[in-house]
């Protein structure tokens, strides 16, 4: 029984769960970056692993693998066919998205909803289910699966996210603004070049880094349609059977770290544009 | 230093029966206007009234649906925006946010290939008084900053019209005020015709050589702020610039140069000159500082009472009722005849003839009253 003239003494408990109270939201954000970052610590701390054959099991630590990240049979050809892959995709998943977003979000024109709707199916539709069916699709054709499959494939689903990305953008443009421009003396094509293609261009850089990083991280399109043509992912997959040699770490780690000093670095640059 | 390309015409800007529907929805409906060269001329309306439609027609912004729209001699009515010697400052500004202000200036003289457009820009940026500016992102600038690098703008291209949309109405009061000194100022230095946008009455009289009042599409009465507010035409125009006293009345005689009217046994008279409707049925006007608080004059109402008071410095504000209940708004100027009088005192009112005027009977009485801060 409490008196209600005087607060009673905190207690050690009470204490400490008002601390906890207090602290929820910073308890609860620290957990859930431990979670989402362990993986990536993991796969850094074993780059540095003195593996041998098996990266299972910790052997002793070394700079070998990041001395000789081509070191492991066959990584750095997988590598460079996934940067290419990549590239190749993204530039042309950007430039058709692109154009699709404008006339999505910039004109009335029959069939217009039935596009968007489709342009979502992509996303929706199992990643299995596109990769096989591309994979007969090509067979039918009497096309080889190889690098080019692998990159029309790649352009086929990144093609929905630059879609989604890029109208919104768009979606987000003050009309008023490209009124202006043709106000003062720029025709359609002058004001796209000089305010619309400006203004959008953030919402198509983001859509290009993720039709990249969706490109380079596809497996399982990308295993259906590669016939004997190796890619990262895939390389990673077929030696998990045998042992994922460090070098896939080394490289696991360093693109993570380049994605991280590309976002780091935009942060600074929008930063001091803003300041300046 | 214009390119070819973009018309090149002088005179009056002429829109010649012009309407514009939305589907079902008439914005401007069978508007003709004549805005002299070089003249400052406001079109002026509440709301939804169809001023900025117009506005746009004129920019090359919307098509009209019926009508023609000329510059000079030059038919402009389907003309591209960018084929137009004719400028807007956009009522959010509109400025290009990835361009420093300078390059925003010098956006309209590039478009049309001028190479050295330097001094231009510098000229209009000291036009604007904001010469030390060039440099920065329109983000970093104040409203009125943003406003008048706006004017600038536009200003720079020297167009044959520059049109004003609603340009002051995301400015604080004062700051209006001096924009308002400001873009006259402007406009008598370069001499282009300026149509301004607004529903702002009190801008309107002040900067406008000339005010078409706008409702519902159409225009109601376009003339001097003085024609307007001292011999209104209708009842909306009467409501709409400044208040107005209107009392429902009966035309009994015309004759030597003055009507005689009666409103609930009262008679009181009009000249002629300022009674605008052949209808016996009448709306008897008169503005309330013309209102005395005596029972002396030729127009007179005895037996008033005062319902309210308010102070406002320059004067007293008193709110009378008639003796069969309508109430008029009465300004007292602050100076030695004051009366000071409280609710509740018995009061008469009288007027001149000369002050009072005679619209059409078949009107709203109370048409385009309360409008003006709708936005």
């Amino acid at each position: 029984m409490t008196t209600l003239s005087a607060p009673p003494m905190p207690t050690l408990g009470h204490r400490a769960s008002r601390w906890v109270s207090r602290n929820l939201i910073r308890i609860y954000a620290g957990l859930a970056f431990i979670y989402l970052f362990i993986p990536v610590a993991y796969t850094f701390a074993f780059s540095f692993n003195d593996a041998g054959k098996s990266n299972l099991v910790w052997q002793g630590f070394t700079l070998d693998n990041w001395k000789n990240p081509c070191g492991a049979p066959q990584v750095c050809h997988a590598v460079s066919n996934s940067i290419q892959i990549g590239v190749l995709s993204t530039l042309i998943a950007t430039v058709l998205g692109t154009m699709i977003a404008f006339a999505l979000g910039r004109h009335k024109f029959r069939g217009r909803t039935t596009t968007n709707l489709l342009i979502f199916l992509p996303m929706a539709t199992p990643e299995v289910v596109l990769g096989a069916s591309l994979l007969a699709m090509f067979l039918n054709l009497r096309v080889n699966p190889g690098f080019w499959t692998i990159v029309i494939s790649h352009v086929m689903f990144c093609i929905s996210f630059v879609v989604v990305t890029v109208k919104a953008r768009i979606a987000s443009l003050d009309p008023r603004l490209e009124q202006a421009a043709m106000d003062l003396y720029a025709n359609e094509r002058d004001t796209f070049r000089y305010v619309t293609l400006p203004l959008v261009m953030p919402g198509i850089a983001g859509a290009a880094l993720l039709a990249f990083s969706l490109s380079f991280d596809d497996f399982i399109i990308t295993n259906f349609n590669s016939g004997i043509e190796s890619t990262f992912p895939k390389f990673v997959y077929v030696s998990a059977a045998r042992g994922i040699p460090a070098q896939a770490n080394v490289i696991g780690s360093a693109m993570f770290f380049i994605a991280l000093f590309i976002v780091i670095i935009g942060q600074v640059v929008s930063r001091q544009r803003k300041k300046s | 230093m214009a390119n070819s390309k973009v018309s090149q015409d002088t005179g009056d800007l002429v829109l010649n029966r012009v309407s514009k529907f939305y589907g079902d929805f008439c914005a401007v409906d069978d508007l003709s206007l004549t805005v002299p060269d070089g003249s400052f001329f406001a079109l002026l309306g509440p709301s939804g009234c169809g001023k900025t439609t117009t506005l746009r027609m004129i920019a090359g912004l919307e098509e009209p649906s019926q009508g023609t729209i000329q510059i000079g001699d030059n038919d402009i009515t389907t003309q591209k925006p960018y084929r137009r010697n004719v400028n807007t400052v956009f009522q959010n500004y509109a400025l290009f946010p990835h361009l420093t202000i300078f390059e925003n200036i010098a956006f309209g003289l590039r478009r049309r290939g001028i190479k050295d457009v330097k001094t231009e820009v510098e000229n209009a940026l000291n036009l604007v008084e904001l010469g030390h500016l060039a440099e920065r992102k329109p983000g970093q600038l104040s409203g009125g900053q943003q406003q008048r690098i706006a004017v600038a703008r536009a200003i720079v291209n020297r167009p044959e019209v520059l049109l004003l949309d609603e340009p002051l109405g995301a400015l604080d009061l004062k700051l209006r005020r001096q924009m308002q000194i400001e873009l006259k100022r402007i406009q008598m230095e370069v001499g282009i015709t300026f149509i301004h946008v607004t529903h702002d009455q009190e801008e309107a009289m002040t900067m406008a050589d000339t005010i078409a009042v706008m409702n519902q599409g159409k225009i109601e009465q376009m003339g001097s702020a003085t024609e307007l507010y001292e011999a209104p035409k209708t009842a909306f125009v009467a409501n709409f610039l400044g208040q107005c006293n209107l009392i429902k009345a009966k035309v009994q005689s015309r004759a030597g140069g003055k009507a005689v009217v009666t409103a609930k046994g009262h008679t009181f008279e009009v000249p002629l000159s300022r009674v605008s409707t052949d209808s016996d049925s009448v709306l008897l006007g008169v503005r309330p500082e013309k209102l005395r608080l005596d029972d002396r004059g030729v127009n007179s109402i005895k037996d008033c009472v005062v319902t309210d008071r308010s102070f406002v410095g320059t004067s007293t504000q008193y709110l009378v009722r008639t003796p069969w209940d309508l109430e008029l708004v009465v300004f007292e100027q602050n100076d030695e005849g004051l009366h000071d009088l409280h609710v509740g005192d018995k009061v008469s009112l009288e007027w001149d003839a000369e002050h009072t005027f005679a619209l059409d009977g078949a009107q709203d009485i109370n048409a385009g009253a309360d409008l003006e801060d709708e936005e």
